[in-house]
């Protein structure tokens, strides 16, 4: 700890945010800025045989209207991360347009935008768009996309798969170890699709300067300069330094607002052909049709235990949709962020996870809260829990059997997984054991096996999860098929008064950057949090940055922060000994001053900034300035773990669940601000109990989305849920200077096994041994009736 | 057609479409932006307001509705600088994360105190029905609600 690392400092970017007056993109109003709606399909697969704008144009307001043959589909938009076939054949990536031109791959695809003077203009001009379309069959699940003779979403390939993929050992040598197994668990379930559902949705504004021939861009995005780099560099084609993009407040993200998304892209193309700013804000209907979704994996996959309960085998075939196009991250989902986790914190000697990843008339899927490890986590939790069913043995006490030796990473080595990976460092015993006390589980089961006499339907359900973030090492995703490099980086300026400037190439959409970032900050500067500014979300202050995902902002965004205080309080001694007419290393950096060892001559930070721009009195050979970035690229991914551990209770006559507790403890490694990470934790955990008991986008046989509204997506309310009893570990992760590891998608990866798990043991009695994600009180009941 | 509200103590007569929604003319007409708009079926509750003294959902009401009371918004809520005991909760017991929810939040929450001073956690989660947060979990939103409570009664 520290005087502000260690400490649950309440957050500076409240205020604004409790005023009313944060600055996120819908609310800012430019000079002469029009509005924009779109032409949507209602079908899922269709031929545009004409489209018809000239009542449209001619509407009340109307300033232009532009299709898919007017020039914007160059290029379009691309995907980040090439995962090839098994055989090495390229990934299939078909040509994403902004507009579709000739057929429509899912509902809610873009046809035509309107610009008009008012919102209310644009959405009426565009019910006078006529567009004559062709219906053709489609298909939504990922597969019945495989099945011989199912409808073609891209009609240059002869199937639907974009690619094929697998990790981990020999095929041969899993199937013979499971073969020979003395017991074999088997399941076979969806996990189903999610809408992400930040509040905000997303929202751009795009503005044109023809006397600077400079674009702006005002975006809901987690990830400014990435976006400016995909939309230059491949969707436009128009010179980075051309363009800046900027994303003040961002009301949430969850993976959705991580992706370059054709409306952008339009709205800049557009800003130049109109000669005036253009804001486009999503509807939330739009935002169901159109932000890239999350999970839809339908998995087959089998345990072997031998006659002691140890894992000697893990076998999965997964069918896992793209959707109609391939989103930014969608390649990397279901194979380098989903596979690599199939060793959980177990010693599983043989693995093997075979994916076949097809398109499908659907809105394309990506990383969404934990992307990929909560897919992994849920199958793993499950048949862990299922097999200690089977085997009539405790599922605490068979996942302690099989789970990994403690390791720090530093005395004892990582640990190297079947999967690739190498985890940094864990102790797995001690967070399971520390659930179960926290939770009373021995008294629990007391408890239960006396409601059950009075008819009463308890159950209780374990979860433990490893996780990779901090992503990542450039050299391994680039070697994964990444098209980008996943550094950071950090600038800290030093102004003449000894106030700090930092730019981050991270965002912050709820995380707490501006508190979190400025607490290390001052802590390692010796200086008060006053001192210390955080600036991110505009590419013309930061200087480049790869964005907020996969809790990477503190231990890969954090770092390169670190790297950059590195380098000033190394030029600062260097101000320091002269001023002090003392050598280098007889100096001493604490409190915010330097000090000469032994004595009480010392000389203040302050003083040394205003000598570094004011350098009359000053060093021989050193530059003028205090002003230094870094780029951090880390050596390993972080591996955070944990223990989620529901208590539930079901209806015995509706087949409806409560959670009665719900229990996290999370080891994230250091912790910076414990009352941001808990909040993390909290929000996690709500979002994965949403999958496990109420969310799911539904597709009918049409391909029409029937979940495509608040009335009819079951979102997480504040009564569908429990105060969340969150508890730590804390092992520091070896490899970052702040030792710490990310808490932003733990809850979500954590909690949704524990959940079902926890249904399944209140069931258990009654001849329940698995049931349908998401768990509703129609299918509870049903699968009462059943057994 | 020209309507007259009163919004956060200040009159304000405009000309307005009669499709337009209250939300919408908080937002677009008069500039307060603290109202948001997070969806189109009255569910999330972003956008709530007190209406006469009672939350509505702003994004379902129309401006006409609304003419001739008295409306009070999210940036009606601080007496200056000082925030509302509400906000102030919300603050000390980390009740926000992105902010997008908030404003509905706190409005719902005034409302929540007025008819009932003293709510269980029960209450306040019924209470809160209306309101979509996804960033909290929910959890520091009604300890944030339980310690206004607290403080408003004293």
């Amino acid at each position: 700890m520290g005087t502000y690392i260690g400490q649950s400092v309440k957050r500076r970017e409240d205020a604004r945010f409790l005023k009313g007056a944060g600055k996120y993109t819908d609310d800012i109003k430019l000079p002469k800025m029009t509005h924009s709606a779109f032409v949507r399909s209602p079908y899922a697969h269709a031929k545009i045989l004409s489209v018809d704008i000239s009542t449209a144009k001619n509407a009340d307001g109307v300033v232009a209207i532009f299709t898919g043959s007017d020039g914007c589909n160059a290029f379009g938009i691309p995907t980040g991360w090439q995962v090839d076939f098994k055989n090495g054949d390229t990934m299939r990536e078909p040509k994403h347009p902004l507009l579709a031109i000739d057929k429509i791959k899912h509902v809610g695809e873009a046809v035509a935008i309107v610009i008009a003077e008012t919102q209310a203009q644009a959405r009426d001009a565009v019910q006078l768009v006529e567009v004559e379309y062709e219906e053709l069959p489609c298909v939504t699940d990922p597969e019945k996309a495989m099945a011989k003779g199912a409808p073609q979403v891209h009609d240059e390939w002869t199937d639907n798969r974009s690619f094929d993929w697998c990790i981990g050992n020999d095929r041969a040598d899993v199937e013979a170890a499971i073969a020979g197994a003395h017991h074999v668990t088997e399941m076979e379930f969806v996990n189903h699709r999610l809408a992400p559902n930040a509040i905000e949705p997303r929202s751009y504004i795009a503005d044109y300067d023809v006397n600077a021939d400079k674009y702006t861009l005002y975006t809901s995005t987690q990830n400014p300069h990435l976006i400016r780099l995909l939309m230059c560099a491949f969707t436009l084609g128009i010179p980075e330094h051309k363009v800046r993009v900027i994303s003040y407040d961002v009301g949430g993200g969850f993976g959705s607002k991580i992706y370059h998304y054709s409306e952008e892209a339009l709205l800049t193309w557009a800003a130049k052909e109109v000669g005036r700013p253009i804001k486009w804000t999503s509807d939330r209907s739009e935002a169901f049709l159109t932000d890239a979704h999350g999970r839809d994996h339908k998995v087959y996959a089998k345990m072997g235990f031998d006659k002691e309960g140890m894992i000697v085998g893990f076998l999965a075939d997964e069918f896992c949709a793209m959707g109609a196009y391939l989103s930014t991250f969608a390649p990397a989902v279901p194979t380098y962020l989903h596979g690599t986790l199939f060793q959980g914190l177990y010693t599983t000697p043989l693995i093997h996870l075979n994916v076949t990843a097809p398109f499908t008339h659907t809105v394309p899927v990506d990383a969404y809260r934990g992307a990929g490890r909560p897919e992994a986590t849920y199958l793993l939790e499950r048949i862990v829990s299922k097999g200690a069913k089977e085997m009539n043995i405790d599922p605490a006490e068979l996942r302690l059997k099989n789970f990994i030796a403690p390791f720090d990473g530093v005395k004892q080595p990582g640990y190297q997984t079947q999967v690739a990976l190498q985890y940094d460092s864990g102790d797995y015993h001690t967070i399971l054991k520390k659930g179960l006390e926290k939770v009373g589980y021995d008294d629990f089961r007391k408890e239960q096996a006396e409601a059950r006499k009075n008819g009463k339907l308890l159950g209780i359900g374990i979860s433990t999860y490893i996780e990779a973030c901090g992503i990542a090492p450039s050299a391994v995703v680039g070697s994964l098929g990444a098209r980008a490099g996943l550094y950071e980086v950090g600038h800290v300026r030093i102004q003449p008064t000894g106030k700090v400037s930092v730019f981050t190439g991270a965002h912050s959409h709820g995380q707490g950057h501006e508190t979190t970032f400025s607490q290390f900050v001052a802590d390692k500067l010796g200086i008060p949090m006053d001192d210390v500014d955080i600036i991110h979300g505009d590419t013309e202050h930061v200087a480049f940055g790869m964005g907020t995902y996969g809790s990477r902002s503190l231990a890969v965004g954090g770092s390169a922060i670190m790297k950059s205080i590195d380098k000033v309080l190394e030029k600062g001694a260097k101000i320091a000994a002269h001023k002090l007419e003392a050598a280098v290393e007889d100096l001493e950096y604490a409190e915010g001053k330097w000090t000469v060892k032994g004595t009480d001559k010392s000389i203040g930070f302050g003083d040394v900034a205003l000598t570094a721009y004011v350098p009359h009195d000053y060093p021989e050979g050193v530059e003028p300035g205090l002003d230094f970035s870094s780029f951090y690229d880390p050596t390993n991914f972080t591996y955070p773990f944990g223990c989620h551990i529901a208590i539930v209770e079901v209806d015995a006559d509706t087949g409806k669940v409560v959670i009665k507790r719900f229990v996290a403890v999370d080891d994230v490694g250091n912790v910076i601000n414990p009352m941001i990470v808990d909040g993390q934790i909290h929000g996690g955990v709500v979002q994965g109990i949403g999958q496990a008991l109420l969310e799911e986008v539904v597709y009918d046989e049409n391909g029409q989305m029937i979940s495509g509204s608040y009335m009819d997506y079951a979102m997480p309310r504040a009564d569908d849920v429990p105060m969340i009893e969150t508890d730590r570990t804390t092992t520091p992760c070896p490899h970052n200077p702040l030792g710490v590891k990310g808490a932003g998608e733990a809850g979500a990866i954590g909690s949704t096994p524990a959940v079902v798990n926890a249904v399944v043991d209140a069931l258990h009695h009654l001849g329940v041994t698995d049931i349908q994600m998401p768990v509703t009180p129609q299918r509870v009941w049903k699968a009462m009736q059943q057994n | 057609m020209q309507i007259t509200i009163t919004v956060n103590g200040k009159p304000h007569t405009h000309e307005v479409e009669p499709r337009t929604s209250l939300a919408l003319f908080l937002r677009e007409t008069l500039d307060l932006t603290g109202t948001h708009i997070g969806c189109d079926t009255s569910s999330c509750g972003a956008c709530t307001v007190h209406l006469d003294g009672a939350a509505v959902k702003s994004c379902t009401l129309l401006a006409v509705q609304a003419d001739g009371l008295k409306v009070t918004t999210i940036e009606g809520m601080a007496n200056g600088n000082e925030m509302h005991p509400i906000q102030a909760a919300f603050k000390e017991h980390h009740g926000l994360q992105c902010g997008f929810c908030t404003p509905g939040m706190v409005m719902t929450a005034a409302n929540i105190l007025k008819e009932n001073p003293a709510p269980s956690e029960d209450e306040i989660r019924h209470g809160l029905e209306g309101n979509f947060c996804r960033c909290t979990g929910y959890h520091n939103i009604v300890k944030s609600i339980q310690h206004a409570a607290g403080t408003l009664n004293a």
